[in-house]
């Protein structure tokens, strides 16, 4: 999968939440939050639900202002003028109903100071791309929900912002118009954008993400590049499978060592061992003796255990 | 600034465009010609509705004193019993029949009118008035007096009512006149503010269930997208009322002509009928004359003047309110809760103008139009009857810092309320809010 191509340069800091606290009446959001999100990367906001995605977002949208701490975009503090420099697809979206699909997507392109001229060019060249040029005069309330979010992903990016929020931009989509939208926005990626993704879809932090942080209960729990996390969870989990006739040996070894599982595949000689050691090397030797090394393949950890694993310990501490 | 010029011209052009504002528009004054114009065609149809009237008087008092005219004919029918006359009524000879029962010692006091259809107005009081005459002038008889007398010496006075100001200036008033205009004012202004506040509400509402909400106030703040909405609204409002006023003009003035050439004696006869509860007295005399000093009598420059800003303030003051409430409810069920304390005040005020309209110059009257959330109606019920500047002065300060406040307040609740989905919300909450950054 593309990372991305500056990934391993010494990378500009896009936006710094600073020490961002935010309470509301019964609880509080945000707690201290810190946050270096670099530029022309694609950033993952994690956390379970009510964990403080959307107060962050909104604070950074300039929706909800913070109680305490700051912000700032490309090292100036957060401000009006930055309104036009990002795009916002909320988890929360809509459009108005009765009103046509191209005077909506001029409407909402103006707020965001684009004039109409050019808003109805940048508009023809997306409705192309996403093909749904049709759908022009149509009324939103006629188009189905799919329909609607291409639309608004579409007013989302218009005003060719430098940074992108999506929060939960692919549900609702379907797998084609999902890959579409992934493309679109590993695109815009490349064209230098910074994106901020929030989603609970692990497959797609996985697939997009370049760094993330991972927020329970207001606070930032992890933080760091997705290969580094998986890295640092590394559990030295590796599976290693072998070709042989005779698999009594095998078997027996799993017996001695207890971190070592032995079980059957779906193929009659060969067998899969799941080892949890740091130097595997002797027993690779071992097992070469016995018979032909069919694979040895390094397990990380999945998103989706990380996420789950450190929440609960972190639930539990508190 | 130029955001909120969008989003006032999308508000207001969504609104134009309905179907249902351009059936109001047109409707609108439809309805108000006809109040004008139905009483006319009435008078004009009424006179070929010819009325016979069977009479069967027992008491024989009032034998020949109904006299006929073209819109009924009375005919006695001495001697026969009244069942057979309602015989007659029911199979269509007379379209009613009047009984009087008899009486020996006692001069009669009661009567019945047997009838298939309904006894117009006009014939059940003439009937009624003949019999009352009739009965007066016997009994003065029988204490001696000569109805000749009394009749000669019933006299109408015309009072002219003048009002001075501490310059010595003098100038004649004309209460019923005012009574109307104030009563009417006060009621525009009424249904404006509940009928347009509403439709900001209901925007509102649309926009937070919808959820295109978060998208709108990540390009432009809250207060600008709230704002947006009402100046938008009261633009269609303000749309809305001059179309009426022209419109109306034009169906006044076309109405006038058709009548002024098929029938040229009823005009007069239609202008004495529409003013006839508000005028009557000057009327009688030189009736020209007699509208044109009603029409000089009134202000029209200061009525209007003051219309449009206490309409106007009074409108963004509630409008902001409505606002508010708008982005409290989650479904339209739950919007009565939060509606109940903002209309509480409208009604107040649109049910005490009937009292103001009758001492416009009471300390309540005085209150009412000072206090903000009452002063647009009530005002507007006392302008026609003269108000010093003083008072409007600080009648209308009052209701700009009033605005001020409740535009702030608005826009704390709003900006939160918005964002709230499925949250069961209490005052004490929304309280909470305003302490928001």
């Amino acid at each position: 999968m593309s990372r991305s191509p500056v990934s391993n340069r010494l990378m500009m800091t896009k936006i710094t939440v600073n020490e961002v606290t935010k309470k509301f009446a019964d609880h509080i959001a945000l707690d201290r939050m810190c946050i270096d999100i670099p530029e022309h990367c694609i950033y993952g906001l994690l956390g379970p639900n009510g964990a403080g995605k959307t107060t962050l977002i909104r604070i950074l949208n300039q929706i909800t202002a913070p109680d305490s701490g700051q912000v700032l975009i490309g090292g100036e503090p957060l401000c009006q003028k930055h309104i036009t420099h990002i795009g916002y697809l909320p988890e929360e979206r809509g459009l108005y109903k009765k009103m046509k699909v191209g005077e909506q997507a001029i409407y909402l392109a103006e707020l965001k100071g684009i004039n109409k001229a050019e808003a109805q060019k940048r508009l023809k060249e997306w409705f192309d791309k996403f093909e749904i040029s049709s759908w022009w005069d149509k009324k939103v309330e006629e188009l189905s929900k799919g329909m609607q979010q291409k639309v608004q992903f579409i007013t989302t990016v218009i005003h060719k912002p430098d940074i992108l929020i999506f929060d939960e931009p692919f549900s609702g989509f379907d797998p084609i118009n999902a890959n579409l939208l992934k493309e679109s926005i590993l695109e815009l990626r490349d064209k230098g954008a910074t994106i901020l993704l929030s989603t609970h879809n692990m497959a797609s932090v996985e697939e997009l993400c370049d760094s993330i942080t991972l927020i329970n209960n207001g606070k930032s729990i992890l933080q760091g590049r997705v290969v580094d996390i998986k890295r640092q969870h590394d559990t030295h989990k590796r599976e290693i499978i072998i070709r042989t006739d005779n698999s009594q040996p095998i078997y027996a070894l799993g017996d001695t060592y207890n971190n070592i599982k032995v079980e059957p595949t779906e193929v009659t000689d060969e067998i899969k061992l799941t080892t949890f050691s740091e130097s595997p090397n002797a027993l690779l030797e071992q097992l070469m003796q016995i018979g032909q090394l069919v694979s040895y393949k390094e397990v990380l950890p999945s998103m989706n255990d990380i996420f789950i694993q450190e929440v609960q310990s972190q639930n539990q501490a508190s | 600034m130029n955001k909120i010029g969008l989003i006032i011209k999308r508000e207001y052009l969504t609104r134009v465009r309905k179907r249902s504002f351009l059936i109001l528009t047109f409707l609108g004054p439809i309805l108000l010609a006809a109040i004008y114009i139905i009483p006319i065609m009435l008078a004009l149809n009424s006179s070929t509705d010819h009325l016979r009237v069977a009479v069967v008087d027992e008491s024989r008092w009032f034998e020949e004193r109904f006299t006929n005219n073209k819109e009924h004919t009375f005919v006695t029918m001495q001697g026969q019993p009244i069942d057979s006359v309602k015989e007659m009524v029911k199979s269509g000879v007379f379209d009613m029949a009047l009984y009087v029962p008899p009486t020996q010692l006692n001069i009669p006091s009661n009567a019945v009118v047997y009838s298939i259809r309904q006894v117009p107005m006009e014939v059940e009081n003439y009937i009624s008035s003949v019999m009352k005459k009739e009965i007066e002038d016997q009994k003065l008889m029988a204490q001696g007096v000569d109805p000749e007398i009394v009749s000669s010496v019933k006299t109408d006075v015309n009072l002219q009512i003048m009002r001075m100001d501490d310059k010595g200036n003098e100038k004649e008033t004309f209460t019923k006149v005012q009574f109307a205009l104030g009563i009417g004012l006060a009621m525009m202004v009424y249904m404006f503010i509940i009928f347009f506040g509403g439709q900001v509400m209901q925007g509102v509402a649309e926009e937070k269930n919808n959820r295109i909400i978060e998208v709108i106030i990540s390009s432009v703040k809250p207060f600008q997208l709230m704002m947006g909405k009402v100046i938008g609204v009261s633009l269609v409002a303000l749309t809305q009322f001059v179309m009426w006023i022209l419109l109306t003009g034009v169906l006044y003035v076309g109405f006038s002509a058709f009548i002024g050439i098929s029938h040229p004696d009823l005009l007069s006869a239609g202008t004495v009928m529409s003013q006839e509860i508000t005028t009557n007295d000057i009327m009688n005399n030189e009736s020209v004359q007699g509208i044109l000093q009603i029409v000089h009598s009134i202000n029209f420059g200061t009525i209007i003047g003051c219309f449009l800003i206490f309409f106007i303030l009074g409108y963004l003051l509630y409008a902001t309110l409505y606002a508010a409430i708008g982005s409290l409810v989650d479904n339209n069920t739950d919007s009565q809760q939060f509606t109940l304390p903002i209309t509480v005040p409208l009604i107040i005020a649109i049910i005490s103008s009937f009292y103001i309209v009758n001492n416009p110059d009471s300390s309540l009257a005085v209150w009412l139009s000072m206090i903000p959330f009452t002063s647009p109606i009530s005002m507007m019920v006392r302008i026609p009857f003269g108000v010093p500047i003083w008072q409007i002065v600080v009648s209308i300060l009052l209701l700009v810092g009033t605005f001020v406040l409740m535009t702030w307040i608005a826009a704390k609740i709003y900006r939160t309320g918005i964002l709230m989905y499925g949250k069961k919300l209490s005052y004490k909450e929304i309280f909470k809010w305003l302490r928001y950054k």
